[in-house]
């Protein structure tokens, strides 16, 4: 007769545990907090955005403690993120204030401001590059020793505040009109998420998406199940200044303002053409603005959000990417990859539950006699 | 860290129950609310949580609002005690709250349970909190959360009614299996989490609060003490209950009890034994009367 364990959980899960950390050092190496956070930038900032934590510091332990899994350093990230409490609440930010590193535009081939490609893989061809296989320190030192001495271009014309080339087709009256909706933004994490949502809501959800999961929702809806076709007005990586208002004071003057620090962020705006009846048989094309941004340099996701951001603002019967139940309760990181982890848990009871069921109606209805 | 290994990650930088005590008091707010309007889905500001979401995070959440430093916690995932989440379960309570833990129903305050009720009777000073997948009972016939929450305003429980109409007409009977839904207290449909339809008459005027929490799904119901919990069904058609008749337990000879299956690897035969392996102990150490099972439904 076989032995059924009824005891004997504790001590397996205490070995299990022994094991992960075996598996993690097993190989007698050990990568530092700091070489993570100077070296694995593309995957700290995704980290960060996904965690909706701007704390490089931390995104870069919890990637250690996860051995380079995003989707584990994600979660221990929004774990912590979940015990502190909101001590101060910053004041608006505005992107106008925005320190550019890369600011590209679509639309327009030449704009106020230039084009400035910054830093990116875009213009690189994706060869593997096995010189980094044996790169050293001195290598290292060189090329920047080198890089130092090249003078910088003449910066002739780069402005201290680039227009916006949103704001080009705003003037030219191309661009719908909206009116500024200055509510104060409802916070998901301390108010869950009600259906119909604001629109705050809903690119608070979006930021802080799954960035495989948004950039699929959004591919899918520009491929055929959504109904559009946008153009990237703008795409910004920089950093913004965050401020608080004076805290030892009821003040909301910016003068008494504390600055706190400056995060990264992709910013995109997009332009998505609208037909509109103006009137009856006579139609019009105009112009609407989807929005995305998030923490760090998150290029394709923000493009995402800001594809979705539009699909969510303007529903469509029929069409998911356009239906937002369905769009923000499945990006999220930690609820999807929860929820499907949760299938590797026990089930005995509730399949026990449906075997009966299925038992019972083979028996056409009889109560079942084994 | 030379020298010597740190195996626990240290709680000291954690608040008790790990929550900020603002947290914790916002949940036991959701939890009035919930109380005050039995079966009613209350939506609540979910935390993260250390632990996986769908893995226990809104029975989590209610105990760790809930728990305070005299509290004794007992935590059962499918029945048992060491069930692997239960365990970690356990763990993390027991390691931000340093509260006493149990495996003993009767010595247990708070009990977080998935998807079963323990076979003993709870008494008036527990509370039974459930963990929850699926808080939405009407989700299978209404995906969206906005108009199945217009149907509950509304009291419109034709769609699911049908659903087990239609089970009748393909199937000869009702079909469901464990999340049986029910009507509380005459008003709403409640969905009693994934508990075997064996557990549902243990909702119906039970003495204990319990308390129902769906971490994912951001919601929090309850079933107040002593409160009507019916299982839906047809007059012609009544609600039935896995059937257990003529089974006996393998180590303690208990009947009536909702078992786990096993099938014996010489004879193929199968055999029983109590999913609640606390209660099942209990008996084989002779804790508990020798005569339980033949007692039926109460």
């Amino acid at each position: 007769m076989g032995y059924v364990a009824v005891k004997g959980g504790e001590a397996a899960i205490s070995e299990s545990i022994k094991r992960l950390r075996l598996t993690r050092l097993r190989e007698r190496q050990i990568i530092t907090v700091s070489s993570i956070k100077s070296c694995l930038r593309g995957l700290v900032d995704r980290v960060m955005s996904e965690a909706s934590l701007y704390a490089r510091d931390l995104a870069a332990l919890a990637i250690k403690q996860a051995e380079g899994n995003p989707e584990e350093a994600t979660f221990l990230l929004r774990a912590y993120r979940g015990t502190l409490p909101r001590k101060y609440y910053s004041r608006l930010v505005t992107t106008d204030d925005m320190a550019i590193e890369r600011r590209i535009s679509a639309t327009f081939k030449d704009i106020p401001g230039g084009q400035l490609l910054g830093a990116s893989y875009d213009y690189t061809h994706r060869l593997l590059d096995f010189s980094l296989e044996t790169e050293e320190i001195s290598d290292m030192e060189k090329w920047l020793e080198h890089y130092s001495k090249i003078p910088p271009a003449p910066l002739d014309s780069l402005p201290q505040k680039m227009t916006r080339v949103a704001d080009i087709v705003r003037q030219e009256g191309l661009l719908a009109a909206k009116t500024e909706d200055n509510t104060p933004p409802q916070d998901v994490t301390r108010q869950s998420l009600s259906f119909p949502a604001q629109r705050s809501e809903r690119l608070q959800a979006l930021t802080r998406g799954e960035t495989g999961a948004v950039t699929a929702l959004g591919y899918a809806a520009i491929r055929g199940y959504g109904l559009l076709h946008p153009t990237v007005a703008e795409l910004r990586v920089g950093n913004v200044p965050i401020t608080i208002d004076y805290p030892l004071e009821e003040t909301s003057d910016p003068g008494d303002a504390l600055y706190i620090g400056r995060i990264q962020v992709t910013e995109v705006d997009s332009l998505i053409p609208s037909i509109k009846e103006t009137a009856p048989g006579k139609k019009e094309i105009n112009f609407c603005i989807g929005y995305g941004v998030c923490y760090g340099q998150n290029e394709t996701k923000a493009i995402a959000m800001s594809v979705l951001d539009f699909c969510l603002e303007n529903p469509v019967p029929g069409s998911p990417v356009h239906d937002e139940e369905f769009v923000l309760t499945h990006v999220d990181p930690v609820e999807a990859t929860g929820f499907i982890s949760h299938l590797k848990l026990p089930h005995y009871v509730t399949f026990q539950s449906e075997l009966d069921s299925a038992r019972k109606i083979r028996l056409g209805g009889a109560h079942e006699q084994l | 860290m030379h020298g010597k290994f740190v195996w626990v990650v240290r709680m000291s930088n954690y608040n008790f129950a790990f929550f900020d005590e603002n947290s914790k008091r916002e949940i036991r707010r959701a939890i009035f609310k919930a109380v005050a309007i039995p079966g009613y889905q209350v939506p609540f500001a979910s935390r993260e949580m250390p632990i996986a979401r769908g893995w226990g995070t809104g029975g989590l959440q209610l105990t760790l609002s809930l728990i305070g430093r005299h509290d004794v916690i007992k935590v059962i995932d499918q029945g048992s005690d060491e069930s692997v989440n239960a365990v970690n379960i356990r763990k993390f309570i027991q390691q931000t709250t340093a509260v006493a833990t149990t495996h003993q129903t009767p010595d247990a305050t708070l009990v977080q349970s998935r998807h079963r009720i323990p076979e003993i009777p709870l008494r008036e000073d527990q509370i039974l909190i459930l963990q929850v997948p699926i808080p939405e009972p009407l989700r299978e016939t209404e995906q969206s959360d906005t108009r199945a929450k217009r149907l509950h305003a509304e009291k419109e429980y034709s769609g699911i009614y049908l659903s087990l109409f239609e089970q009748i007409m393909k199937h000869g009977q009702i079909a469901t299996g464990a999340d049986h839904p029910t009507l509380v207290h005459d008003r709403y449909v409640m969905a009693p989490s994934p508990i075997p339809r064996f557990d549902n008459h243990k909702l119906n005027y039970s003495a204990a609060l319990i308390l129902l929490g769906a971490g994912r799904e951001k919601k929090i119901y309850a079933v107040p003490p002593y409160t009507k919990v019916e299982s839906l069904a047809f007059t012609d058609h009544p609600f039935t209950v896995e059937d257990m008749t003529g089974k006996i337990c393998r180590l303690c000879g208990a009947r009536g009890v909702f078992f786990d299956e096993f099938i014996d690897p010489t004879t193929q035969a199968p055999y029983y034994q109590c999913n609640d392996t606390s209660f099942c102990q209990q008996r084989m150490s002779a804790e508990l009367e020798t005569t339980w099972g033949e007692q039926g439904d109460h």
